[in-house]
């Protein structure tokens, strides 16, 4: 009897003590789900409850039925849309534009980054931020700053570059021959900044004995930065091209909408994937062939992003998104 | 002739960083000097880098005239603010809720976050799920929501901060004190995570007041909900929508009577910059920092 209660009471305590453990646990985790309820909620707002919507691409979308009541349309949206020569000029420019941008801006920032990591003057923090600062400028801004040189009636270029010289204005917003130059400007004017700072740690993170080995041999500072920084440089180099050329789908839509100020008389030199789908939804209405752009872009960006990712992480696993 | 050579290329290295420094700041300063240029020279002239005339007109039309401008920049203000707050909130408790090895389902949520990063459903989809099933179309909320909250590549940035650079033994010790897990996050991990925290809230406060997009899309009819950056967007518009579409010169001259003239335009890019410009000599190494943690990951 005396033994039994006493064997009672010990199960009891190991029973109490599991619970114990088990509430401890649960409340331990409680609280930390919680923290993560409303970004989670956010994310399920903002970026899952539109996926189901790329079906939109596939439907006859009428906004009366909504995107899941519309008739199917298989893809006669993809048909139309390949078949029209937007299809082809929007792609190109897409494409062409991003590379030109990683070529010019890889070589730009690497040369800016290399030059910093080298001068010993203190005020190499004051050109590092200088050069940073279009960074943060929004694009309404940037199409400020351009328009400041480039308006017709009153651009610094028409009225003092162009006038000093004796030629007559330019209407620069009709003249699509000009705007690939510009854009790769304004792109690198805004997006060197970054870059480089990303190229400099690296520079900076090299071992300086290496450097100090080479100028006792009597290498001299062209000749270091050709054999030993360079080539140190050179995965860091693979890596970031690499993740831009997964993004080459993707355009910065702020550029190329506002920066040529939407002008209709330079859409074949302007109009990107991105451009194309925000007219075709808010200006022209013409909602499904919008979608089949996105969904265009959304498919063969995913698997440019998986595919560049892939190539980055069997090159350096660590730089790799995943 | 080893410090020969090396003097040489400090004297090339800061020519060519005197040119691309330089090379930023013109059209800034273009843009600063013909703010305060009189307007009649501007319109004779054209914006230049000298004043012709020196005028602070357009400030005092911007400053004192109970226009749109002030309101819009009181709605930036207002976005930036709450924006970031929030935005930053949601973030830091995400991403440290990410980064404790102990809950179930951690692999889950991270990959819920890590897949926003590949995939997205486009601006079409975006666009009618805002405006269909939440109705936020015309609403402050149309600003604050669409994208700029929180995103993928900030959570794990700092998910990742909260892994390495907060020790997991003082963790613990922390727990053996008696320490809640509300009150370790309280008390130690968020007062380490500081620098982090700053960089994000940084991305995101800038990304609020330079957005134009969320306004441009959404806001159809509130034109008093416009930010600073919709109210820019939509000067331009209108001077582009007069040129490209006058048919007369009598026309254009009768519209152009009714928008802001050409000194107020630039200043008014002037105010929008302002803010950007005045905190950016203290973010500024924040903001380096910032890049350099991400630039790693692309």
């Amino acid at each position: 009897m005396c033994m039994g209660a006493q064997g009672q009471g010990l199960l009891q305590k190991e029973k109490e003590h599991k619970k114990k453990i088990r509430r401890r646990n649960l409340k331990r985790s409680l609280p930390i789900y919680l923290m993560a309820l409303p970004g989670l909620t956010y994310l399920i707002i903002n970026n899952y409850m539109p996926m189901p919507g790329i079906i939109l691409a596939f439907k006859n979308y009428s906004a009366k039925l909504g995107i899941y009541g519309s008739p199917w349309a298989g893809f006669r949206n993809f048909k139309y849309l390949f078949a029209t020569r937007d299809a082809f000029v929007i792609t190109r420019n897409t494409i062409c534009y991003n590379l030109a941008f990683i070529v010019v801006n890889t070589v730009l920032s690497i040369f800016v980054a290399i030059i910093l990591s080298e001068l010993t003057t203190r005020v190499k923090t004051f050109y590092q931020s200088v050069i940073l600062l279009p960074y943060l400028l929004s694009a309404v801004i940037v199409s400020y700053l351009v328009y400041a040189f480039l308006s017709p009636e009153n651009g610094y270029v028409n009225n003092s570059v162009l006038a000093a010289l004796g030629k007559g204005p330019v209407s620069w917003y009709q003249e699509k021959n000009c705007w690939p130059l510009i854009l790769i400007f304004v792109n690198s004017w805004k997006g060197v900044g970054y870059t480089c700072i990303i190229y400099l740690a690296t520079i900076i993170s090299f071992d300086r004995t290496l450097y100090e080995a080479a100028a006792i041999d009597g290498a001299t500072r062209r000749q270091q930065i050709m054999k030993i920084t360079i080539p140190l440089l050179k995965s860091t180099i693979i890596m970031m091209v690499l993740l831009a050329v997964g993004r080459i789908f993707y355009s910065d839509f702020g550029l190329f909408y506002q920066v040529p100020q939407n002008s209709g008389a330079l859409f074949s030199v302007t109009n990107t994937i991105d451009t194309y789908v925000y007219r075709g939804l808010l200006e022209l209405g013409d909602m499904t062939m919008s979608a089949a752009a996105g969904v265009y872009q959304s498919i063969v960006g995913f698997a440019l992003v998986l595919g560049a990712n892939l190539l980055v992480r069997k090159i350096d696993s660590d730089s790799a998104l995943f | 002739m080893h410090t020969r050579s090396n003097r040489r290329f400090q004297i090339f290295g800061n020519a060519v960083m005197l040119v691309l420094s330089f090379n930023v700041l013109v059209p800034m300063l273009l843009m600063v000097s013909s703010s305060f240029t009189d307007n009649d020279v501007l319109v004779r002239k054209g914006y230049s880098f000298i004043p012709g005339k020196f005028s602070t007109y357009a400030y005092q039309y911007i400053f004192t005239s109970g226009n749109s401008i002030l309101n819009a920049y009181g709605v930036s203000i207002l976005l930036t603010i709450a924006g970031t707050v929030l935005g930053l909130s949601i973030t830091t408790l995400f991403a440290y809720a990410l980064s404790r090895k102990f809950v179930p389902g951690r692999g889950i949520l991270t990959f819920i976050v890590f897949f926003t990063m590949l995939f997205n459903g486009g601006l079409v989809p975006t666009y009618i799920n805002y405006t269909n099933v939440f109705g936020i179309k015309n609403t402050f909320m149309a600003l604050l929501l669409p994208g700029l909250l929180m995103n993928g590549f900030h959570v794990l940035l700092m998910k990742s901060y909260f892994v390495a650079g907060i020790p997991d033994e003082i963790m613990d010790a922390a727990y053996i004190d008696g320490a809640s897990e509300t009150r370790a996050f309280f008390g130690i991990a968020l007062p380490l995570a500081k620098p982090i925290i700053a960089t994000i809230g940084l991305f995101i406060g800038i990304g609020y007041w330079n957005d134009w997009m969320n306004g441009y899309i959404y806001l159809t009819k509130r034109t008093d909900l416009y930010s600073i950056q919709n109210l820019l967007n939509r000067m331009m518009q209108n001077i582009q929508f007069l040129a490209q579409n006058s048919t007369s010169i009598v026309n254009a001259g009768q519209g152009l009577a009714n928008i802001p003239s050409v000194s107020i335009r630039m200043a008014m890019a002037v105010v929008g910059v302002l803010p950007i410009l005045v905190v950016y000599p203290f973010v500024q190494s924040n903001f380096v920092k910032g890049i350099t943690l991400g630039g790693v990951k692309g």
